[in-house]
């Protein structure tokens, strides 16, 4: 099996301040990556980095494309690149106002990828928005709600419907359940997790929540200071931490 | 007539805007950003058009300007008089007549030939910019030609109205490769797009001119289950009994009385002097269109 | 593959240490030459006093705990170097693992969390389902349950569920730690069915077994996990 993703060396500088740096890993196809770290950690960076939001200083994003093979992104051609953005790729964003169009029905966001990418028959187009917004559990008559009509974790899953519509393989995610409410966090969790599987989707999730990337990540990545200071399976990494700031996080965490 | 540079603006204000109008036939439906000048009127009031017919204009030229299809509303009467006084050209009503027809809101009914320049006014020269308030995106969106956008567009229609309800300013892909918003022409007027004459496009306040080259493909966006439509009221002109023109309804009482009569005057004018009668009509012609006060 | 011989679960030589980093770096030594193995058949129950480390070594053989040094052999893989990816796949196809406590997604009915193992190996929905249920009714949970997350479940409800799951998908190797323990007489003799089966069946067992009667029914030797225990001198 060939990496879906290969990350070599990269690095990202804020003037003399480190971004991040010396970050390397393959990502397989169908395994969900966590990125772990405090506030400033890098860990952000490092995904707008990855998905090619952000410049970076050096290294290497290798995708496996569908019609070339194995790719650095970073020297791709805009036009291809963006087209990867609304194909194989999806970003979710922490928050859902980034990420969808609030001035188009929940239908127009969904769709928006589809005609995107050459969909021109409406009754098609519309018949896969009523489809996933109910994968995403979104009754089928908010069709033509706009999203700020919706709860938070109405438009968070209205985000991930728009983003999985064209069939991803991979799937960039910053904090997906920020900001919302824990019960509504669990929902969120239970369908992503639902969906990555049905999909066999690899994802790249960002976030500062352990709790979350226990439910969702094969393996963890854990940051500090634009460094990458310990890798491994999610459920090692948590309960036999190696490194001391890993130690720290985990038991930084309130036991329930 | 001294006081004033030929068609009001200088030299090489009229050099730089007839480089924008070449780049603009160059690169049909591409938005060529311009210097635009401050005019001695207000933005909206053609501002854009002006410029361009200015830098269009020459001493033999004939120019006829019509507001909605009409030669005789507040915006063309000001706008004919404006360049009556600066550059002294001749001008006319009639659409045969003219060498350079500046048009706001509609194309005439009569097919224009390839000796004939058509001057848009356009308020909002981007397309996209109804789902995407931002310049940098909107110019990167055209150069990577990234159009899903306009067809969310046409989708909200639907999803809201049961049919593309634009109705006007309905948005085109010119040469299969720009796609191009053809100032607020009704969307009835789309197919005549594709003419022999060259379309100017010339918008003031957002300083863009865009261009169509005689004969180029025009081609309105659409769905494959809900194509394109060129509307227009179901009736025949109640004046010259024209079955194929684009026709504006005039209310004429408090009773709901009204009557639709040719949007463009010239035509409806023509065909009544040629001894068409429409169901309201006389056989002797008007000498001025039904609006007139 | 792997000859027919070769033990299904070898372990050669563990040790495993803890670095407190944020406690002065304390580094407690907690194994040391653990050394085991189990074919295909055979259930091991580990003995020891409580604290001796037979937790540890059920979580290094898992994967959860990194061993310091050694090696722990489960179908030729080592899990001691393997990928995060090799170890999920050793889990999904190879290595189960019946803990105490249920850890589950809440919202996810308790027939879709037991029958999730044969999801993962992609066993079509309507055959996990049917084996979820009958797992489940098997271990006396009843039938207007099952559409229930058993997050709100008694302790000895989830405890069954847990097992359900566990043995939910016929692994060649499994890990069971106090599968017996807060269950009645028919539901503890059901469970010791299921691992009699599995036996049967060829799997190779690694048990904690506090109650002494289950314990020496099912169980084929024992090991003492003392033995690991690190030398003082070390």
């Amino acid at each position: 099996m060939h990496p879906l993703l290969q990350v070599n060396n990269i690095r990202k500088m804020y003037g003399a301040r480190i971004g991040c740096t010396d970050v390397s890993f393959d990502l397989f196809p169908g395994e969900v990556m966590g990125i772990v770290g405090e506030s400033g950690s890098g860990k952000s960076t490092l995904l707008n980095c990855l998905a090619g939001h952000l410049d970076t200083d050096g290294g290497e994003v290798i995708f496996d494309t569908r019609d070339r093979g194995p790719v650095d992104t970073l020297t791709m051609s805009e036009p291809e690149r963006r087209m990867l953005g609304r194909t194989d790729w999806a970003f979710v964003h922490q928050h859902a106002r980034d990420g969808l169009r609030m001035s188009v029905s929940a239908g127009g966001n969904i769709g928006e990828r589809l005609m995107a990418v050459g969909g021109r028959h409406y009754g098609d187009i519309r018949a896969s928005a009523v489809d996933w917004l109910d994968r995403v559990e979104i009754e089928e008559n908010r069709v033509d709600d706009r999203p700020s009509a919706f709860s938070g974790g109405m438009q968070q899953r209205l985000q991930i419907a728009r983003n999985l519509v064209t069939g991803p393989r991979l799937v960039f995610m910053d904090e997906p359940t920020g900001g919302l409410d824990v019960s509504v966090q669990a929902r969120l969790l239970d369908l992503l997790r639902g969906l990555v599987r049905e999909m066999g989707l690899s994802a790249i999730i960002v976030t500062h929540d352990l709790a979350v990337v226990r439910l969702l990540a094969d393996r963890l990545m854990v940051m500090k200071s634009g460094h990458v200071v310990e890798t491994g399976l999610t459920d090692q990494v948590l309960d036999d931490p190696q490194h001391a700031y890993t130690q720290l996080l985990v038991s930084s965490v309130l036991q329930v | 007539m001294s006081e004033y540079n030929f068609a009001y603006l200088d030299e090489q204000t009229k050099r730089m805007i007839r480089r924008a109008i070449l780049k603009g036939l160059a690169i049909p439906g591409y938005q060529v950003p311009f210097a635009s000048r401050e005019m001695p009127m207000p933005y909206g009031w053609g501002t854009g058009g002006v410029q361009v017919s200015a830098a269009a204009l020459t001493p033999d030229d004939t120019l006829k300007v019509i507001d909605q299809g009409a030669d005789d509303t507040t915006n063309a009467v000001s706008i004919r008089k404006f360049f009556q006084r600066t550059a002294g050209v001749a001008t006319t009503e009639e659409t045969e007549q003219a060498s350079i027809i500046q048009t706001r809101h509609r194309i005439p009914e009569a097919t224009l030939r390839e000796d004939q320049i058509l001057v848009y006014q356009v308020p909002i020269p981007e397309p996209l910019r109804f789902l995407e308030p931002r310049e940098t995106e909107t110019r990167k969106m055209h150069s990577l030609e990234e159009y899903g956008l306009m067809h969310v567009k046409l989708y909200e229609d639907i999803s809201q109205h049961g049919q593309i309800a634009t109705s006007y300013a309905y948005p085109v892909k010119v040469e299969g490769r720009y796609v191009m918003d053809p100032s607020p022409i009704p969307k009835f007027d789309n197919p005549k797009l594709e003419m022999a004459a060259i379309q100017l496009f010339g918008a003031g306040r957002e300083q863009r001119i865009y261009a169509v080259p005689p004969y180029t493909q025009v081609v309105s966006l659409d769905f494959e289950d809900y194509p394109f439509e060129p509307t227009k009221a179901d009736h025949a002109c109640d004046l010259c009994a024209a079955a194929d023109s684009y026709l504006d309804e005039v209310i004429m009482d408090d009773a709901g009385g009204r009557m639709f009569v040719c949007s463009d005057t010239d035509y409806c004018r023509s065909r009544r002097a040629a001894g068409h009668v429409g169901r309201l009509g006389t056989e002797a012609p008007l000498s001025t269109g039904p609006e007139a006060a | 593959m792997l000859p027919s011989h070769a033990p299904m679960i070898d372990i050669r030589d563990v040790s495993k240490s803890f670095t407190l980093h944020n406690q002065g770096s304390a580094t407690i030594p907690v194994m040391q030459g653990a050394t085991l193995a189990v074919g295909p058949g055979e259930c091991v129950g580990l003995v020891g006093a409580s604290g001796a480390g037979k937790s540890t070594l059920m979580r290094l053989i898992y994967g959860n705990y990194l061993a310091a040094s050694g090696q722990i052999l489960i179908g030729g893989l080592d899990v001691v170097r393997a990928e995060p990816r090799q170890i999920l796949e050793l889990r999904r196809k190879t290595l189960g693992y019946v803990s105490q406590f249920l850890r589950v997604v809440p919202r996810v009915s308790t027939l879709d969390v037991v029958a999730e193992p044969l999801l993962a190996v992609d066993t079509p929905l309507d055959l996990a389902r049917d084996r979820a249920a009958s797992l489940l009714a098997e271990l006396n949970i009843p039938e207007r349950l099952w559409s229930l997350s058993p997050t709100t479940f008694s302790g000895g409800e989830q405890q069954r569920v847990n097992i359900a799951r566990g043995f939910a998908y016929d692994y060649p190797a499994m890990l069971l730690d106090e599968p017996t323990a807060s269950l009645d007489a028919r539901n503890r003799a059901t469970v010791l069915g299921l691992i009699g089966a599995a036996k049967a069946r060829g799997a190779a067992i690694i048990g904690i077994f506090h109650d002494e009667a289950a314990r020496d029914q099912v169980c084929d030797r024992f090991i003492d996990v003392s033995a690991f225990a690190p030398r003082a001198a070390a």
